[in-house]
């Protein structure tokens, strides 16, 4: 293409990307390399270790951690789930009955949230449990979870849902299937790439979430990020280290899992 | 009267009475009245676009008309869905469930009217003996070629046994052998099962070889209805004429009408004589269509109504050979003549002089 610039030929191109990568990545490769230091010492390197994991779960600490994480599962699981059952049942109407007139604003309004500043969302979350009354507990963490979830397990599930096409409900229904059946039968498992990749990347968001869980959480409640956070005030300890490449290694993993599963395409 | 009408409508499988469909301010169907009898191999024909597809759809229950009805075996469908209505379709995008075998796609619709597994996957496994895919039954759809999956929606929507059976250009994606011998192999198992056939084609040697009876549709309207040789040796106007078969259109004008015949003449003076139609009156200028195949070269005149014409061109084709010939001051003719030693007497040199003769009854005045 005579008219397209080489972007490598810009002056300084290689060392603005060289900069980006570094600033992005050189902190999570620093915090993974010393999380295996056999020092006490955040800064000095003193030799190939597991003391740090190994403190994750059995020393001081590791108590208020385990409680943390189990708090983190649970919520995730639930708010993944709960999450993912109405995003598919949404973008099944959304993108199945017809067209109707609210249709863009719809999709507006499930996505919206993954616009807003999260931070006014957690405000404006507090201030509503706060006008509700509900108590502060593991249930208002779920519901915030829940709410925020719903766009991002939305996204891979009507994504999967636009390239199926009505043709194999329209053959389902000749075929004497009723309308039940052919959603259980024909929709879910077509679908189930894009549910379970809406599943994984709503369970990693509500797994990592701090600012919303950190504002509707009551107090003595902790999920890891509020438990990491907690501890940080105090001082980093190289036990934070091990326990965070933990989770980066968590999340990478299910990130990579749901780019696996959307990828496999059954209809080819 | 009110009985007899009752009773001939019963009797026929379909009965489509001035449906029209129209999807916003765009028509596709225009009050289209159409009747198809049990046991029928029934041809919809016509170019794409035309609306085949939407008039097959409005049958099996997925659009419903705008205006107008359809009745099954007599019943008004109304607004039965789908899946309660003794039809199946084999779409035209096949639509085989990616996920499934074979052999469940084939058993799917027997599952779903509430055989036992074991039951349903018996039959299904007959059903792809007939179409004799056996050993791809544990295969999923797309691990088969396009023509494969074409009989595979075939014997899914046949295994329920359905009263109607629609078929959206079902042999498209075949080529031109195996095209052909399912030609038989369909109406065959038509014949074999008594199931009605509601088959959809662009195809015209399709529509001819396989029906009963064609309709042949343009622009959402149904041209002409009948038995495939009527369609092909007698159509009713100029698109029909066209679309069905190779045709020489000529401008003729209609001199006198004489009982059954018309002397009419065509543009060089040419005079010719030809059966009347209906509305065709003294001194109307009209087409005449006359099949490539009715017409015939000579030496000698053989007649009075033997026409003077010089050779342009011959185009060998295999089985047939054609010949463009220009009558004196007149317009080209197309004749066609089988490549056989009798036929290859009637052909004659590129730029010698011959004469054109037309079978009697072959010329077909077309009012419009
Ligand atoms: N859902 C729809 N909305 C608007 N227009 C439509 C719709 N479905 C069909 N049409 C139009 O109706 C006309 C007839 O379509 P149809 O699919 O019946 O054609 P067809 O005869 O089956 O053609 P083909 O041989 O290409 O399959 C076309 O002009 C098409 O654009
Ligand atoms: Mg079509």
């Amino acid at each position: 293409m005579a008219g397209r610039t080489n972007l490598r030929t810009i002056p300084g191109f290689r060392a603005l990307t060289l900069l980006c990568l570094f600033v992005l990545y050189a902190p999570l490769i620093v915090v993974t390399v010393y999380s295996f230091n056999a020092s006490a010492s955040i800064t000095n390197w003193e030799g190939l270790s597991l003391r740090w994991y190994w403190d994750v779960f059995t020393g001081p600490d590791s108590g208020k951690f385990k409680t943390a994480a189990a708090n983190s599962f649970l919520i995730a699981v639930s708010a993944a789930t709960i999450s993912t059952t109405i995003a598919t049942l949404a973008a099944t109407g959304m993108i199945r009955t017809g067209r109707f007139r609210a249709r863009t604003l719809s999709f507006g309004l499930i996505s919206l949230p993954l616009m807003v500043p999260e931070i006014v969302t957690a405000v404006a979350t507090l201030i509503f449990f706060n006008a509700i009354a509900l108590e502060r507990g593991l249930l208002s963490i779920l519901i915030a979870h829940v709410v925020f979830c719903i766009p991002f397990a939305y996204l891979p599930i009507s994504a999967r849902m636009q390239g199926i096409g009505p043709a194999y409900e329209e053959a389902a229904l000749d075929l004497y299937a009723t309308k039940r059946q052919t959603f259980t039968r024909i929709l879910l498992p077509l679908m189930a790439p894009g549910i379970v990749s809406g599943y994984l990347l709503a369970f990693i968001v509500s797994l990592d979430d701090f600012i919303i869980t950190n504002f509707v959480k009551g107090a003595g409640v902790e999920t890891l990020p509020t438990a990491i956070f907690g501890a940080v005030k105090r001082g980093i300890q190289p036990n934070i280290m091990a326990i965070s490449t933990l989770l980066l290694g968590l999340s990478i993993l299910l990130v990579t899992l749901s780019w696996l599963v959307s990828r496999s395409d059954t209809t080819k | 009267m009110q009985t007899v009408m009752s009773e001939t409508s019963s009797q026929n499988a379909i009965d489509v009475q001035n449906a029209v469909k129209r999807f916003g301010d765009f028509t596709a169907l225009k009050q289209i009245c159409l009747a198809i009898a049990d046991n029928e191999f029934f041809t919809l024909l016509g170019p794409s676009g035309c609306g085949k597809t939407t008039l097959l759809r409005i049958i099996a229950g997925f659009d419903e008309v705008t205006e107008g009805s359809v009745r099954l075996y007599g019943e008004d469908l109304g607004a039965l869905p789908p899946n309660r209505r003794p039809v199946n379709t084999v779409f035209q995008s096949y639509a085989l469930f990616p996920h499934m075998s074979v052999l469940h796609n084939v058993s799917f619709g027997l599952e779903m009217l509430g055989k036992s597994p074991a039951e349903a996957r018996e039959r299904a496994g007959r059903m792809l003996e007939l179409v004799q895919l056996s050993q791809f039954a544990d295969r999923r759809p797309g691990q088969l070629s396009g023509g494969q999956q074409q009989r595979v929606a075939l014997a899914r929507a046949l295994a329920p046994q359905p009263k109607l059976l629609l078929l959206d250009e079902p042999l498209s994606a075949l080529d031109l052998k195996l095209r052909k011998a399912m030609r038989i192999e369909l109406k065959h198992l038509q014949r074999e099962t008594g199931i009605t056939f509601v088959f959809v084609t662009h195809d015209q040697e399709e529509a001819l070889t396989m029906s009963d009876r064609i309709a042949v549709m343009s622009e959402g309207e149904l041209q002409q209805v009948g038995a495939s040789r009527e369609i092909y040796e007698r159509p009713c106007n100029r698109f029909v004429a066209n679309f069905i078969g190779d045709t020489n259109l000529l401008e003729v004008t209609v001199d006198r009408i004489e009982g059954a015949r018309a002397a009419c003449h065509l543009g060089g003076g040419h005079a010719l004589i030809c059966e009347a139609v209906e509305g065709v009156r003294d001194g109307a200028r009209v087409h005449l269509s006359v099949r490539p195949e009715r017409l015939f070269a000579t030496a000698e005149p053989t007649g009075p109504e033997a026409l003077a014409a010089r050779v342009v061109e011959n185009v060998f084709t295999g089985t047939d050979i054609t010949s463009i010939v220009e009558l004196a001051q007149g317009p080209r003719l197309t004749l066609r003549s089988s490549n056989s030693e009798r036929g290859n007497r009637r052909i004659f040199e590129q730029g010698a002089t011959c004469f054109v003769n037309m079978e009697a009854g072959a010329g077909r005045l077309l009012v419009d």
